[in-house]
């Protein structure tokens, strides 16, 4: 009683301090981690992750795990690290040589920070849409097979079907079933982005990496793209990357909060959203900061 | 005392009146080269000129050697430089932005493009006329592909780092190894600047005369030989031009005027490209 007293004038006087990550929140996330280490149903762990952008330590030893069909939010003021945190775990910052991570992402029980892990085949098992639709140069139908043509070789017909099947799963089918020759770009914003989600499905993938799917759509596009995350679950391990707070409580299961290159607070999005444990993490949420 | 607005619109009316008068000075020169060059070379156009070999002095001929020997050295210098040109401006705008080696090629690359073309010439014939005896078509497009190198790897450079990041990214993300992300992605997304790039190459060489001074020279026959020396339309132009015959000055300005309105018509067709181009993102 007397601590939920002093958490409401602490809000209602504000705080100016930047929330510190103090030793409870190790203590804490090594308890998060043991906990969850135990559930057979991780699909990621991350154990230790460090990363630099040249000397910028952009990640502080971070752990967690990320669950076999769930949807996870990584949340947090801008340049926390949650997009860096993303990337990690397709290795796509390996396209530049000052980027490095360092620590153990343990994904199927093999490390995929590993040298010797195959980048392609790894990145064709975890599939990423980013921030800005980015459809090829190409029809709708190629944008959607070309990730399909690189590792599988179709028939005409079992193309079609794989390229319908995505669409449908994309939600996009309906609206250019008639104009699948058409070049991609001619899309709106919000069908490009689902085009984009399509072509990553396509490739039936394991992990879903969604790097701030909707920043760059309006509301009724992000309400399609939303709705369209929730389904997925069903089939996959999704991570979603997002600045905005009621999205998050909206399709994540599990949210991860960030601040600064570390993990303050990780737990059910239920949890987060309405007793979180950390003060910043509540900081944050409630908007009195970032 | 001016009122700010009011001086504003002044200074802005003076460099407006400064900019066209600097624009009409160019182009009057330009379109009087192109009046005397259609008013004087007109007149040699006919049948004949594309179907009579160049004519001894005095008597009257056309250009179709040196007409057939420009348009294969061109060809072939183009077919030699443009893959080159394509593969090193990817290299230096796709692979080697972290290392000393693009950064040297690149500066070594700007150096060609901007130097004189005799100097090109003078290689060839260095290198290959002087060991080989003798000159030829060979060497001569050898020293346009020389001139077309340098052209088309810094279009395609330039072309390539306009794709953004992202767009490579999202293929990468998808499990393409890097050649494929070049060859199916980027190429595709910047292919109409790529041969905007080559044909503005092609117009640059059809009109040069210096490289093939010192490496096909010329050749008064018809000849598809390309171990002979041979006929091609700017050192004709030069040697005719230079005469005192009157055919042969006629034949000279009919000849400059096909040439101009070659480049003339590749330049449109690549400006036609590029405007496509940009109306499609």
């Amino acid at each position: 009683m007397r601590n939920q007293q002093i958490l409401f004038y602490s809000k209602l006087l504000g705080s100016h301090e930047h929330p510190q990550v103090t030793e409870e929140v190790s203590e804490f996330k090594a308890t998060m981690n043991i906990n969850q280490a135990k559930r057979t149903d991780a699909k990621v762990i991350i154990n230790d992750l460090n990363f630099y952008y040249g000397r910028h330590h952009a990640l502080k030893s971070v752990s967690m795990n990320i669950l076999e069909k769930k949807i996870t939010a990584f949340i947090g003021p801008s340049g926390c690290g949650k997009s860096t945190l993303l990337r990690t775990l397709n290795r796509m910052y390996q396209l530049y040589p000052s980027q490095v991570a360092r620590g153990e992402i343990m994904v199927d029980g093999a490390n995929i920070l590993d040298k010797k892990h195959d980048i392609n085949m790894l990145r064709a098992k975890m599939g990423m849409v980013f921030q800005k639709p980015t459809p090829f140069p190409m029809s709708i139908f190629d944008n959607v097979i070309f990730g399909v043509k690189l590792y599988e070789s179709l028939n005409r017909s079992e193309s079609m079907e794989r390229v319908e099947w995505a669409l449908r799963k994309a939600a996009l089918w309906e609206e250019v079933k008639d104009k699948l020759n058409q070049s991609g770009m001619s899309l709106s914003g919000g069908q490009q982005q689902r085009l984009c989600i399509a072509r990553t499905i396509a490739v039936k993938p394991e992990v879903v990496l969604l790097d701030e799917p909707t920043s760059a759509l309006d509301p009724i596009s992000t309400a399609h793209i939303e709705e369209l995350i929730f389904q997925l679950k069903q089939d996959y391990t999704i991570v979603i990357v997002t600045h905005n707070m009621q999205q998050a409580a909206r399709v994540s299961d599990f949210t991860a909060y960030m601040y600064l290159g570390k993990l303050v607070e990780f737990g059910e999005t239920d949890t987060i959203f309405t007793t979180p444990s950390e003060k910043a993490t509540e900081d944050y949420i409630t908007g009195k900061f970032g | 005392m001016i009122p700010i607005y009011t001086r504003r619109r002044m200074i802005n009316a003076l460099h407006l009146t400064f900019s066209i008068l600097a624009m009409i000075f160019g182009l009057f020169w330009l379109f009087w080269i192109l009046l005397v060059l259609i008013g004087k070379g007109l007149d040699g156009i006919s049948v004949a000129l594309f179907t009579e070999m160049t004519p001894a002095p005095g008597n009257t001929g056309g250009l179709l050697n040196a007409i057939i020997g420009s348009l294969m050295m061109v060809i072939l210098a183009t077919l030699i430089g443009t893959p080159v040109g394509i593969l090193a401006g990817t290299y230096l705008a796709e692979f080697g932005q972290h290392g000393w080696l693009a950064s040297v090629t690149r500066f070594i690359n700007d150096i060609l493009l901007s130097a004189p073309s005799i100097v090109i010439g003078l290689f060839v014939y260095t290198v290959y006329v002087a060991r080989v005896g003798h000159f030829s078509g060979w060497a001569g497009a050898l020293a346009l592909s020389m001139i077309v190198i340098p052209v088309v790897v810094r279009t395609t450079e330039d072309m390539l780092r306009l794709i953004p990041d992202s767009l490579r990214e999202a293929a990468a993300a998808l499990g393409a190894p890097p050649w494929k992300v070049v060859t199916l992605v980027t190429w595709r997304a910047s292919e109409v600047g790529i041969l905007t790039g080559v044909l503005l190459a092609i117009a640059r060489i059809s009109g040069e005369t210096a490289p093939l001074l010192f490496t096909a020279l010329n050749n008064q026959f018809w000849t598809m030989d390309m171990n002979q020396p041979m006929a091609n339309l700017p050192v004709v132009i030069f040697q005719f031009a230079m005469s005192p015959y009157e055919s042969w000055q006629e034949l000279a300005w009919a000849g400059a005027l096909l040439i101009t309105l070659s480049v003339l018509g590749l330049n449109i067709i690549a400006r036609f490209f590029l405007r496509k181009n940009k109306l499609s993102t």
